[in-house]
């Protein structure tokens, strides 16, 4: 290779590999003079406005500007008891390894199923996965997160009972009651937070209930399934799928649609997302269903008189924004497709027995630690059992004085909670621990708690 | 070129389920020996899980070896119409995976996330000004997301000014991506049609007729999926603010005219941005995205939740006064937001100007390179990419744009959009993005050229493609009247 000219400063950036010469033969062969010429439709009072931005950075300068922001956040280091929709896993390494493939990462949305059957059949693997889970029929290949699905599962039960109210069940996590309002401005659905199933009426196309629920309580949901089907209603149960290693499938128990949170499985926290919306459901739903949904099938032709192999494709698009446009069962799109796939390997690395061990180990581990922070002089635990990973604890100090005694201790204590309507959760707050809190973690923990109490006996 | 190969095997009858024997395991999960806490009333347990057991190198290979059946951008040359597949720089990747970044919880104390929020911050600082609508809200988890937050928050202005009983429709070009139709009608409008004008542009005169006092928006992809600018759309957007609705700006063809031309300064209120197009981070087969919404001073009370503000002592999540609510349990795609930042920051304004421009001028160059070969609807410059029409190919040799893009895969490349939009005959809609290098266009018009020449001489090679793909064309009809769509056990074979 030549030494560039000084008149030739090459390419603009290594992410951009045409240079100047290859720009002047372009535009040659184009018959235009500039590439400004190119935006000529563009208004002239509108074009090249002034912007600020800063300067571009070098990639061991934006390496060391974001290593400077990622050590800016203090809090991933420190010993949290935080749960509340997000949960601390330990999750298979070869997870996120194979999910960092390429080949998975950098595809797009699989429209050409003969150079995209990794997507396809990793997709149906998903399917498989989240249907074995959760007790359902039918899975798609997963929405954005929980909270969004969830919504996505009472714009079904509308569509299915022609009614125009929901019922969600309390407790449950406030940022899924959330996004379930904002998805039901469009149809100016009524939405009834209630405290018992009883009151499911026949205006309402669905009870949705949380599984285990936000104050961490496993709920039986068989007569959550009765009460609502006795109304006309369905029953969407939002479930930790990582629960559900140990807990009874929502569909055994009479759930319709099951949705679920599969970040937390699938890789890091990632301070809420990347996220994964996990929706299945009955058959009779199938038509009905948001998002994509793989298929399998054959060849049309074998190749060279062998038999037609089998092969994995996108189906049932006529439910979808692209074909059905303003009459689609939802206007999703992409979704989370790579956060599925990792969430399909994790679970599977675990296996049977892992999924069942692992939720095992989580349940121990909470009740200890439960059990050694109620034994403090001036704690107890006010959970109603029984209850999977999350307990409420009252302490010697109001909730909100303790958690910030306990954060200048470089500890998050948990959630406040103290002000919520449960009579278990006044005063308290929520303390979570999982298989994969470190016990040298816990162990900090009870001691700072009762070095607070202690401070409090000492009338500090 | 390192295209999938044809697969020999039938790999895709046995999945994870099929491989492995009973007690193979991938991971051990240590078990618990301290204290046994008695287990919670059986009748709320299950007794198992059906799950494959693999030991850990039989799952790696069994999910390397779908690997390869599959083709990234990382593959080659990937130019699919409207998705904007450019390079993902992989020092983003790396950035993201930070344990800092990647071990936050979402509720984690505000002061121990500094580093996240003053980045999200700044990257909503960014893109209020290459937008130029300055409000934005980082929430959305993908483009259609992004288009429901706006349609929202449309709706939520115009209650407020006591007219959402009365406008009740939103106009949308019959060239517009379904997302927006579908969310028009998620957020409860109804959708009225504008047809394209033979200059690719809105029919201004349709537009005209249906402006009154029912129509809440109008949705408006700039530039359009025919990749050509929305010709007088300042005027337009003058004549929308007359009747009282709303302009929003569909971003997914932003990779245009980033740094050139901004959404607010054209007289647009609210747009959103796909952050997995523009701004490079990687589709993942279909997600994880970003799709912000941006807005101008008049829609910013009704963002959705979360918000990025700068407190007096902390960078701060808020709430905007009368906000649509939130559209994630938590913060949106954050680590996609990252990897975002990490572009925005290492192109700059000069190398965003770059993209765009670059962008541009392969998409003119691939136009440049086919013209003749191909019929062209629209025949004048395009901006970042260029929609074709198989229908001569079709009219005179009976080869369908479907045959055409299935050849393309033979020849190492990833197919364009076909059949969208749909307005356009046997559409074949090309968009090579600035980071293919010249000669990959050159060998792609190449290969698009070979193969029309092959429709006149041997048709059949075409309707039978590919041949040099993993697998063939798959039974899609019936894939969709008797759909398999799970793992059973008494599948197995």
């Amino acid at each position: 290779m030549a030494a560039p000219s000084t008149t030739d400063v090459g390419s603009p950036h290594p992410y951009i590999p045409a240079t100047d010469a290859d720009r002047v033969r372009m535009l040659e062969r184009i018959g235009v003079d500039s590439i400004d010429d190119l935006f000529a439709d563009l208004p002239s009072a509108a074009r090249d406005p002034a912007l600020m931005l800063p300067p571009p950075l070098s990639e061991p300068a934006l390496i060391a500007l974001l290593a400077d922001r990622a050590s800016e956040n203090r809090a991933p280091s420190r010993p949290s008891f935080l749960g509340a929709g997000a949960y601390r896993r330990s999750v298979p390494a070869i997870a996120a390894y194979l999910a960092g493939r390429s080949e998975y990462a950098t595809a797009y949305t699989p429209y050409q199923p003969e150079i995209s059957q990794g997507t396809l059949q990793s997709g149906f693997e998903y399917q498989s996965v989240v249907c074995e889970l959760t007790g359902m029929d039918v899975s798609n290949t997963g929405l954005y997160d929980a909270a969004s699905a969830t919504a996505e599962a009472c714009l079904l039960a509308v569509r299915a009972t022609k009614r125009q109210a929901v019922a969600l069940l309390e407790p449950i996590h406030p940022g899924i009651a959330d996004v379930i309002r904002t998805y039901a401005r469009g149809a100016r659905l009524r939405i009834d937070q209630i405290d018992s199933a009883d009151v499911v009426s026949d205006d309402h196309a669905c009870l949705v209930a949380q599984q285990p629920n936000f104050l961490g309580g496993i709920v039986d949901l068989e007569p959550l399934a009765e009460a609502a089907h006795e109304q006309g209603a369905l029953l969407v149960a939002v479930a930790d799928p990582f629960a559900l290693g140990l807990l009874r499938a929502p569909g055994d128990a009479g759930a319709d649609i099951v949705t679920g949170e599969g970040r937390d499985l699938s890789g890091g926290p990632a301070y809420g997302g990347p996220s994964l919306g996990l929706f299945a459901a009955r058959s009779q739903f199938l038509r009905q269903m948001p998002g994509r949904i793989v298929g399998r099938t054959r060849e049309l032709h074998a190749p060279d008189g062998a038999n037609p192999r089998t092969g994995y494709v996108l189906t049932l698009q006529a439910r979808e924004q692209f074909i059905r446009r303003e009459r689609a069962t939802s206007n999703v799109s992409t979704a989370q497709s790579l956060v599925a796939l990792s969430f399909t390997i994790a679970v599977q690395a675990l296996g049977p027995h892992g999924m069942r061990d692992a939720a095992l180990l989580c349940y121990q581990k909470a009740h200890d630690a439960a059990r050694r922070i109620a034994a403090l002089d001036g704690y107890e635990v006010t959970s109603r059992e029984p209850w999977f990973q999350e307990f409420l604890v009252r302490g010697p100090l109001p909730a909100p004085q303790l958690l910030a005694r306990l954060d200048e201790q470089g500890i998050s204590a948990g959630l406040d909670v103290s002000d919520r309507k449960e009579r278990e959760a006044r005063d308290a707050w929520l303390c979570c621990v999982t298989e994969a809190t470190p016990d040298a973690d816990i162990d900090a923990f009870v001691e700072a708690l009762s070095l607070v109490g202690g401070q409090t006996d000492g009338g500090s | 070129m390192t295209a999938p190969r044809p697969s020999a095997a039938d790999a895709g009858a046995r999945l994870s389920f099929d491989h492995g024997a009973p007690g193979r395991r991938a991971v051990d999960v240590p078990r618990w020996t301290g204290v046994q806490t008695p287990l919670p009333d059986a009748a709320l347990l299950r007794d198992g899980v059906r799950l494959p057991e693999l030991s850990q190198g039989e799952l790696v290979r069994y999910y390397t070896e779908l690997s390869v059946m599959n083709y990234g951008i990382d593959s080659g040359t990937y130019p699919l119409g409207s998705c904007t597949m450019k390079y993902n720089p992989k020092v983003n990747e790396l950035i993201a995976s930070a344990s800092g970044f990647a071990d936050a919880h979402p509720l984690a104390p505000i002061d121990g996330m500094q580093g996240t929020l003053r980045t999200l911050l700044e990257l909503q600082r960014g893109l209020g000004e290459l937008t130029g609508l300055p409000h934005v809200s980082l929430a959305p988890a993908a483009g259609a997301q992004g288009e429901l937050a706006g349609a929202l928050m449309i709706a939520a202005a115009l209650d407020a000014r006591g007219e959402l009983d009365q406008r009740r429709r939103i106009l949308v070009p019959d060239s517009a991506h379904g997302t927006n139709p579908a969310t028009a009608a998620m957020a409860g409008f109804n959708v009225t049609q504008i047809p394209t004008a033979a200059d690719g542009s809105l029919d201004r005169a349709t537009v005209e007729r249906e402006l009154d006092d029912t129509v809440a928006a109008a949705m408006v992809t700039v530039p359009n999926t025919l990749g050509l600018w929305e010709h007088g759309i300042e005027d337009v957007a003058e004549l929308i603010h007359e009747a009282g609705a709303y302009l929003y700006a569909d971003g997914a063809n932003f990779n245009a005219i980033m740094g050139r031309a901004r959404y607010g300064d054209l007289g647009f209120d609210v747009a959103h941005l796909n952050l997995h197009k523009s701004f490079s981070t990687p589709h993942g087969g279909g997600g994880p995205g970003a799709g912000p919404v941006c807005c101008s001073d008049a829609l910013a009370p009704y963002l959705p939740t979360p918000i990025v503000a700068e407190g007096d002592d902390a960078v701060q999540l808020a709430a905007p006064q009368r906000s649509i609510g939130r559209m994630q349990q938590f913060h949106g795609n954050v680590g996609v937001l990252l990897r975002a930042y990490a572009y925005m920051r290492a192109l700059g304004l000069d190398g965003l100007r770059a993209v765009s421009g670059q962008a541009v001028l392969n998409a003119n160059y691939l136009r440049a390179l086919l013209h003749g070969h191909y019929d062209l609807p629209y025949d004048r410059p395009v901006l970042h990419e260029v929609v074709f029409s198989g229908s001569r190919q079709k009219r005179e040799h009976g080869v369908r744009t479907y045959d055409i893009a299935k050849r393309l895969i033979d020849h190492g490349f990833h197919p364009p959009t076909v059949y969208f939009p749909l307005i356009v005959d046997e559409a074949l809609m090309l968009e090579p993005t600035e980071t293919e290098p010249p000669e990959a266009i050159e060998a792609l018009a190449d290969a698009l050229i070979a193969i029309a020449e092959e429709s006149a001489s041997d048709s059949d090679a075409l309707h039978s493609a590919p041949h040099d793909a993993p697998i063939g064309r798959l039974d899609e009809t019936t894939a969709a009247r008797k759909p398999i769509l799970r793992w059973t056990p008494t599948e197995e074979s």
